[in-house]
């Protein structure tokens, strides 16, 4: 069994962050694992631009942000190993992993990081009927395909859900000379962001149909059309006559992310029903001690630079509890995700002695126009935003001070909510 | 001519509509600050946009991954595209290397995004 201080499970943004933050922390025996042949993670195949507008202040693509990160961790000489998956952690922070040159390796780490990013929801989760014929692809099954095989799954395409990966691949393969037909999504609004609509789908006339839905797949060895119904408004039900039909040979499905914890269930830490991931405290520390998480593993994010920044204060953290310098034992008070607000992180928080600002990050559960963002404890209120708007597809992220913290530390609980107008 | 767009400047999305005549703007309203003032300003008169496409590796099963240096007008994004389907680099490349100078006859580079050696 070998012995690490920091082992990192996940090379994509939020793994290369955390190293390079721990690293800088003062942290000399890092290790990441890495199922990949290279690092990177998500981002390798993102080829799009409009990465690190809040960390670089320029906007880069999906690789070149990445090698950003990379390049600091071959710069400090941190130790990663690609092409090695892990395959079991437990409670005690032994980790199992395997791959084709070392076969089965173990380890014993003083502190672990949770970095293993989410995947896409698949088609079984939908209950589309219709055979199981090839041409459905995710979007970011798709994207991989393109972008870093550069193969075509299709020539005309009808997209599934309006999130930004979908919307981009609208337009990557558009540009790779496939036609997409329409981009179909259930809700009365997109879950991307305005930019993507935009520059994804208005610019190369693909409609966007709000309150519809595909309820039939043609085709039995290939996808040969489905047919898209409108939706009633309320009930999600698709509304008799007005179905349509398309002759396509693929469709891609953009219906959510899932972050990957089955890790994390195995090693008994305790996950968060609303987002997937693992209840964390304000140090971003899972209930397993000692045990970190950040980036998608933890909730879903939808820009990468929240995603670094949070992996450097799991990296930070992570060095302090190695050092022994992290505070134990304080009481700790949950988070409440109030009206409107879905899956507030962390979930709990200790303000026995709060010294730092504790970043909190929620997704508002719709569109609120004109609302307001608050942060009560009781019958106090330590934090009000107005906000002209708030949607699902953007992630909302507040900043509690640490003045704020202590006046409320008898407290219950804290409860983040919105007020819509 | 009446012309409409969404701008991109918040998640709010205000329609804004516009009057335009041979290219200028006679009249414009639906915005609801500065930002989509000047966002609608640009984007009704000369729009531009970055383009990222792949481009052929010789000796390689991988594409590279390609960047314009800068925003180029909207209505020379195929050609753009076009002009980078016909092109292919040979190894190594590092990020930031110019591998297509002056595309479409503009002062606009093609810049690789990704290293490959
Ligand atoms: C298809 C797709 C497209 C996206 N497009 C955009 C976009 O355009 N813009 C944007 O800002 N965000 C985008 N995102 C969000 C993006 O995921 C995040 O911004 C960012 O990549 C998250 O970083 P991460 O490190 O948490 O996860 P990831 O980038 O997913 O990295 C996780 C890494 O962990 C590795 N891993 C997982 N399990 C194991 C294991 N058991 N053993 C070893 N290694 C393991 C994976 O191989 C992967 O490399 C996209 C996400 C997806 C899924
Ligand atoms: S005009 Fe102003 S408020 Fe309206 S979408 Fe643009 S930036 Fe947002």
């Amino acid at each position: 069994m070998r012995k690490v201080d920091l082992l990192i499970i996940g090379g994509g943004p939020a793994g290369l962050a955390a190293a390079v933050s721990a690293y800088e922390q003062g942290c000399r025996d890092i290790l990441i694992l890495e199922r990949e042949d290279t690092l990177g993670g998500i981002l390798r195949q993102c080829i799009h631009n409009g990465f690190g507008l809040h960390t670089f202040q320029q906007e880069l693509t999906g690789p070149e942000y990445a090698q950003k990160y990379i390049d600091r961790v071959i710069d400090y000489q941190i130790p990663y190993q690609c092409n090695t998956m892990v395959i079991e952690i437990t409670k005690e922070k032994q980790v199992t992993a395997v791959n084709r040159s070392n076969g089965l390796q173990h380890f014993q780490a003083k502190a672990i990081i949770l970095a293993m990013g989410c995947r896409e929801r698949p088609r079984g989760a939908l209950a589309i009927p219709g055979w199981r014929c090839s041409g459905i692809y995710t979007a970011g099954t798709a994207q991989k395909f393109v972008n870093l095989e550069g193969i075509m799954p299709g020539a005309r395409v009808v997209i599934l859900g309006s999130g930004d990966i979908g919307l981009i691949m609208a337009r990557r393969m558009t540009f790779m000379g496939a036609k997409v037909l329409a981009c179909v999504e259930l809700l009365p609004f997109s879950s991307g962001l305005k930019r993507n609509i935009v520059q994804c789908l208005d610019d190369y006339d693909i409609p966007l149909l709000l309150n519809h839905t595909v309820v039939d797949i043609a085709g039995r060895e290939r996808l040969e059309g489905v047919t898209v119904a409108q939706v009633d408004p309320e009930t999600k039900r698709p509304i008799a006559g007005t179905e349509q039909y398309y002759a396509c040979d693929t469709l891609l499905l953009s219906v959510g992310l899932i972050p990957e914890n089955e890790l994390s269930r195995m090693a008994g830490i305790d996950l968060c029903a609303d987002t997937g991931g693992p209840s964390v405290d304000e140090n971003l520390q899972t209930s397993v001690s000692g045990v970190f998480s950040c980036g998608n593993v933890l909730h879903v994010h939808d820009l990468v630079d929240f995603v670094s920044e949070e992996a450097a204060k799991a990296g930070a953290k992570a060095w302090r509890y190695i050092t022994d310098t992290l505070d134990k034992n304080l009481k700790s008070m949950p988070i409440i995700s109030g009206f409107g607000v879905s899956g507030a992180v962390p979930q709990k928080i200790h303000v026995g002695n709060a010294d730092q600002p504790v970043t909190l990050m929620f997704r508002p559960k719709n569109v609120y126009k004109n609302a307001k963002v608050c942060v009560t404890a009781g019958e106090k209120e330590i934090y009000r935003h107005s906000s002209r708007i708030l949607t699902p597809g953007e992630m909302v992220s507040l900043k509690l001070t640490p003045e704020a913290l202590r006046q409320i530390s008898d407290a219950e609980n804290l409860t983040v909510k919105v007020e819509a107008s | 001519m009446l012309k409409e767009i969404t701008c991109i400047g918040c998640p709010i999305g205000c329609r804004i509509s516009a009057v335009l005549e041979n290219g200028e703007i006679q009249s414009i309203s639906g915005y609801s600050c500065n930002v989509g003032k000047k966002y609608a300003q640009e984007e009704l008169t000369a729009p531009k946009r970055m383009v990222t496409a792949l481009m052929t590796v010789r000796g390689s099963r991988h594409p590279l991954p390609v960047k314009t240096s800068q925003p180029i007008d909207k209505s020379k994004i195929f050609d753009c595209l076009n002009e980078i389907a016909g092109h292919t680099v040979s190894l190594p490349v590092h990020i930031g290397d110019v591998v297509l100078p002056g595309v479409c006859g503009s002062n606009v580079n093609i810049v690789a995004t990704k290293e490959l050696l």
